[in-house]
């Protein structure tokens, strides 16, 4: 401080309380200090007083001048230096407490000189008598590796911090484990001498990048851990848990028993516990092909899974995310247990929501009446968005179980009957799903649709009634008259809804052209003329030109059979989803999105491509890198696809329709799209920069495919026909968004994919 | 791991905070609140964790007060959410009342909890008793240095050594809530009893206890089936004094237990049961000026058996006024901050049933809003009885010579989800007799 103290005001008082002769008044002093910071008030004017009253036998006080000086050591990084002394003494102190403090608070100041003096009583409080203090100063080993990594390597505390593996005491284990993940972490993202080879273990450490052998256990280090984990607390279990899952196995026996070994920990009252041990076994399990010991094992985890869902709710909403990605991967292990996700009425919506996801993930035709009837009720609650989904899911559920449509149609028939008007619309929604799903099955409820007309108010519903009539045009009498209601409003109405009229139209033109003449004269003139979006007008003039020159192709290329839908099992490619099982319990399988799409950018985003680089077999990456461009070729495929799709589809839907709209409208597909599916896979062009040789031609030519083949022009039209679908369709996978449906083609091209690598599949879809 | 954990009031300032890793810097957590109203604003679901610029969110909600946890890595979400769980609780433990008075009274022992629970940014001991064995609300004057407990780094982590008593006593109560949910046809459509065996232990030493149920897997596995009748637990979940793979071995429920109260185990039953306490009711709604409502309710356990402090909770619309009751038994009260009517019924005899009869008036102005179709709930407790029928068979304390049968009692009560939507509209008004 520069300037000389306002000799009043609060901090003036409390300065004078804390050189205080009297204990009492300074200890009060202390408390005011605290208290004032707490509430966000500056403080570091203090610094020095606060500092003279470090040295106290009254630990409280200690405490707290330790936590002063956590929090202003960084603005005070000249005055730190007062209290080294008061440090090193404390971690000698007779008591462990004190020891322990002193050096967990030490390793935590942002001050260099501090650092200096740190290294000798952080090596003695490494080996100290007690394990309090030693599971203490194991952590402050990756405190200071985050602050200074050259210090913890050339006193080869990393080594230290490698032996207390070997601990009697298991909190000192746990704690060790812990750390030495942390600074494995933090390592990565260390600048790294050019990497002569990309393998751990041959890589000679740099100065401030620790020996990486360190990190590899071994089978020894296995067993003690093994042990450790029977014997430490909760929080140390996971560690250890989330250590044995980076783990591989020398074989298939070690597998074996380091899931016997882990099982037990499924009776863990702790939720992050289960989930540690369900990711350990969902990893090992791999290895494992003793079909018994498999069957145990799924068996034995659905218990646990169950029980998590009566924790609370925030806990609930976590095991639920995780339960939907295990479903995925293994479906059969809690196909009995479908009534514990019903809806609880005090649940919160992000419970309910999650839940509901899984019980159309559980509906098979065992249990789909009970599923059905459940949704109904559901569908008169209050919250409108959950009433909207659990609508969703009956469609999801016709589209899913083949014999239990016909029973969907009536729920949903019934629900119209309600007319309560957000219900009404989104059944209408999910009605056209089901038309797409089972064409000419029910035509029989059409006239109940159309006589709701004048209830939709919401774009979606309308485009989805008229997508409706335009496709029953021929058995609908008054088609014309009901279209010709939209035309009238066409000017007022947005954009998907005129694109749906205009294509509607078109249609029934198409199938009764004697008497549709007129209207369709109309919708034409009015789409180029009076319509602001370049999507509407181009799609007009394209049907213009197709109706003027060739009826005929424009019936083959307006009226083309489409290919049917199925509900996808999984939400996330395969290669991500195997990812993201391998990260059960984090963050990442909570989002159902890889770790590298949400953590930091730039720098961050070029640890996590390193980490990549530096898997250990070359092959393996390889392979992976593979998988990832298939998964990219699938959002690319279902790009094509969708807008292929007459359809919107029954997930939300992902991306906002403007931006949609003109990424199709600009000629099918672009360098927008592809950009996007890159945005949304950013393993996949991360990967492509690494191997590029065989992986870069593939997605290069991709976006040509769909316009410079035959069945591409056909694609084009369709495209620009119903770009509207783009609308819900256009979400790629990775987002585990875009999921409503799947075309039979992509399913197609999806296999040659996985069978013959990247080109192949290129080649196959010509 | 956390970098950071705030508790924060309703409107999002920060009442206390603490970091423990330097890379989320304390200001974000002033964009919490306004990031959770935005994605409200915007109808997309607020969830316990998100992600805003590369920093993680993670929270949970007590009473008025958010409990706050940011990261910047991927963190593992289920520690971090369970962590601020166990946060709130140790809390509630030290203070009773978790609430922003309470922590602005305690800020200083707050500071030491936070420093004691969680070190870096992994959590550490979270066990309530332990910590307030060396962090307690009396600031230690000179004589006596608290010490770290050997507890908090022993392999017994929850018990201290050198307990005594005079005299050594355990009870044992088990409890089990009983979950189900009744569609409007009578039907239960899901059911489960959730168990617990709850400790009370007064032991001097370092006892070595072993509890014995009738479990069906350990009978079967040691061939004593046919005596008895045997229960299926099918998930069990211990508290961390107990040896899970001693259980997973032979079935044995061994453990050294912690002094005092604690939650022994936990188990779960999805067995079918039927409404211990059914109710239906039905309703005639006269829109725009009453509605009357006739509620039954029946006991359907045995004879000898009683459920007491009966309460049901009927729903009304938001908007009914001057309420009119006559109940056969017991005492009915309006509770419009619930929206619902609640009969209070002292004790009920099994197989005995009883009714009684409401009348609301409602506003001539029709409320725009749709009903809301709550269900009714119903809370009671019969004791003396189990639903599942589990038993203690014994407790055998090792290490002293001979044993002791335990104080047991068993209850059944209601769990957090006992529904019925019995609630049918009555067809003709010719069911319900004028008031």
């Amino acid at each position: 401080m520069a300037m000389a103290p306002p000799r009043k005001g609060e901090n003036y008082e409390l300065r004078q309380q804390l050189n205080s002769e009297y204990r009492d008044k300074r200890a009060d002093a202390i408390k005011r200090v605290i208290a004032n910071h707490t509430i966000g008030k500056d403080c570091s004017g203090l610094f020095p007083d606060v500092v003279k009253n470090m040295q106290t036998d009254d630990l409280e006080q200690k405490k707290l001048v330790y936590l002063y000086l956590m929090n202003y050591a960084k603005t005070q990084p000249e005055l730190v230096i007062l209290a080294v002394n008061t440090f090193v003494k404390d971690t000698a102190d007779p008591n462990p407490l004190v020891r322990a403090l002193a050096i967990r608070t030490m390793s935590v100041l942002r001050a260099e000189k501090i650092l200096d003096y740190l290294a000798s009583p952080l090596s003695r409080c490494l080996k100290d008598e007690n394990p309090y203090v030693r599971k203490t100063a194991a952590l402050c080993v990756a405190k200071v590796f985050d602050l200074k990594p050259e210090l913890c390597v050339e006193y080869g505390f990393v080594e230290t911090l490698r032996d207390l593996i070997g601990d009697g005491n298991p909190m000192v284990v746990a704690n060790a484990v812990a750390a030495l993940a942390d600074i494995y972490e933090a390592s990565l993202a260390l600048p790294t001498t050019p990497p002569a080879s990309p393998g751990r273990s041959s890589t000679p450490p740099p100065s401030s990048k620790p020996n990486p052998e360190l990190f590899i256990i071994d089978p020894p280090t296995l067993t003690k851990l093994l042990v450790a984990l029977n014997e430490c607390s909760e929080w140390g279990r996971i560690a250890i848990l989330n250590t044995l899952a980076r783990y591989r196995a020398v074989d298939e026996k070690e597998s074996e028993h380091i899931c016997e070994r882990v099982m037990p920990q499924f009776q863990h009252v702790n939720a992050a516990v289960v989930l540690g041990a369900v990711k350990v076994i969902m990893i090992h399990m791999k290895a494992v092909t003793r079909e018994d010991l498999i069957k145990s094992l799924t068996r034995k985890m659905a218990p646990p899974l169950v029980t998590l869902i009566s924790s609370p709710p925030e806990v609930q909403w976590v095991a639920l995310r995780n339960i939907n990605l295990l479903l995925q991967k293994r479906p059969d292990i809690l196909a009995n247990e479908m009534r514990v996700f019903f809806c609880k009425y005090n649940d919160p919506p992000y419970v309910k929501v999650e839940k509901l996801d899984i019980m159309v993930r559980l509906a098979s035709e065992k249990n789909v009446d009970t599923l059905l009837g459940e949704l109904k009720e559901y569908a008169s609650e209050v919250d409108v968005d959950f009433v909207r989904k659990a609508v969703r899911a009956v469609g999801q559920v016709a589209i899913k179980i083949d014999e239990a449509a016909e029973r969907c149609v009536g729920v949903l028939m019934d629900l119209i009957e309600t007319r309560v008007s957000y219900v009404v619309q989104e059944a209408v929604i999910v009605i056209k799903d089901i038309f797409r799903k089972y064409p000419h099955s029910y035509e029989g409820i059409i006239p109940t649709l159309c006589s709701n007309l004048e209830e939709l108010d919401e774009p979606e519903a309308k485009a989805s009634l008229i997508w409706i009539i335009g496709e029953y045009a021929e058995k609908i009498e008054n088609a014309d008259e009901l279209l010709g209601t939209f035309l009238e409003s066409f000017k007022e109405e947005s954009y998907p809804v005129q694109l749906q009229t205009l294509t509607a139209i078109v249609k029934l033109f198409l199938k009764k052209p004697d008497e549709s003449q007129t209207i369709v004269q109309k919708v034409l003139q009015a789409a180029t003329k009076d319509c602001d979006s370049a999507d509407v007008r181009d799609r007009a003039y394209i049907y213009w030109r197709l109706l003027s020159s060739d009826p005929a192709a424009a019936k083959s290329v307006v009226l083309a059979v489409r290919p049917p839908i199925s509900l996808p099992q999984t939400t996330v490619a395969p290669a991500i989803l195997e990812e993201l099982l391998a990260e059960v319990s984090s963050l990442a399988s909570v989002y159902h999105k890889p770790a590298a799409t949400f953590i930091g950018k730039g720098r961050l985003g070029a640890e996590e491509m390193q980490r990549r680089a530096l898997e250990p077999e070359e092959e393996n990456a390889r392979e992976k890198a593979l998988q990832t461009v298939v998964a990219g070729q699938q959002a690319e495929n279902l790009l094509d696809f969708d807008a292929d799709d007459d359809q919107p589809q029954s997930s939300s839907s992902g991306i906002d329709g403007s931006q949609s709209l003109s990424m199709l409208g600009n000629g099918g597909i672009s360098s927008t799209t592809i950009s996007n599916v890159a945005k949304s896979t950013n393993p996949l062009d991360e990967l492509m920069d690494l191997f590029s040789t065989a992986s870069m031609a593939a997605p290069a030519t991709m976006p040509v495919a769909p316009v410079s083949t035959v069945s591409g022009i056909q694609g084009l039209q369709d495209d620009r026909s119903d770009a509207f679908a783009g609308l819900t369709g256009l979400s790629s996978p990775p987002q585990g968004l875009g999921s409503g449906v799947t075309s039979p083609v992509q399913g197609q091209s999806q296999q040659k994919a996985g069978g013959g690598g990247a080109q192949d599949d290129l080649l196959g879809l010509f | 791991m956390a970098s950071l954990v705030a508790i924060l009031d309703v409107k999002g300032k920060s009442l206390i905070q603490r970091s423990y890793r330097d890379d989320v810097p304390p200001s974000y957590i002033e964009r919490f609140l306004p990031l959770v109203l935005e994605m409200e604003e915007e109808n997309v679901q607020v969830t316990p964790c998100f992600s805003d610029e590369g920093i993680n969110y993670m929270h949970i909600r007590h009473n008025n007060l958010y409990l706050l946890a940011l990261s910047k890595r991927n963190t593992n979400a289920a520690e971090i959410i369970f962590f601020l769980h166990r946060l709130c609780s140790v809390l509630t433990e030290y203070f009773k009342e978790l609430e922003e008075e309470s922590i602005r009274d305690n800020f200083v022992i707050i500071y030491e909890l936070l420093d004691e629970m969680m070190d870096f940014g992994f959590p550490q001991t979270t066990e309530s008793k332990i910590l307030q064995e060396y962090i307690t609300q009396e600031s230690h004057k000179l004589e006596v240095q608290a010490r770290p407990p050997m507890a908090v780094t022993n392999a017994v982590s929850w018990r201290s050594e050198g307990i005594r008593y005079r005299k050594n006593e355990v009870f044992l109560d088990v409890v089990e809530s009983i979950n189900l949910l009744v569609n409007a046809s009578g039907n239960v459509v899901r059911s489960e009893i959730l168990g617990a065996v709850k400790m009370k232990c007064y032991l001097s030493g370092m006892p070595e206890l072993r509890l014995g149920l009738n479990d069906k897997v350990m009978f079967e596995a040691t061939g004593r089936g046919a005596r008895g009748k045997s229960i299926e637990m099918e998930d069990v979940k211990f508290h961390q004094c107990v040896r899970l793979s001693r259980f997973e071995n032979d079935r044995t429920i061994s453990f050294i237990p912690p002094d005092g109260e604690f939650e022994l185990m936990s188990y779960r039953l999805s067995q079918s049961v039927k409404p211990l306490v059914y109710v239906e009711a039905s309703v005639e709604s006269h829109r725009g000026s009453r509605v009357e409502y006739m509620v039954k309710v029946r006991g359907q356990f045995k004879r000898r058996s009683t459920a007491n402090n009966v309460e049901i909770y009927v729903p009304v619309p938001d908007d009914a006024d001057s309420p009119k009751f006559r109940a056969s038994v017991g005492s009915v009260v309006y509770a419009p901050e619930k929206s619902a009517f609640v009969w209070k019924i002292k004790q009920l005899g099994g197989g005995r049933d009883y009714m009684m009869r409401a009348h609301f008036g409602l506003p001539s102005v029709r409320n725009e809003e749709i009903d809301k179709r709550a269900p009714i709930s119903v809370k009671f407790e019969i004791p003396y009885f189990t639903v599942s029928g589990i038993q203690v068979r014994y407790l055998k304390i090792v290490e002293k010579s001979g044993y002791q049968m335990p104080w047991v009692r068993y209850l059944s009560v209601n769990g957090d989800d006992y529904i019925l939507r019995t609630i049918t509209d009555a067809k003709s008004s010719s069911m319900i007799a004028p008031l």
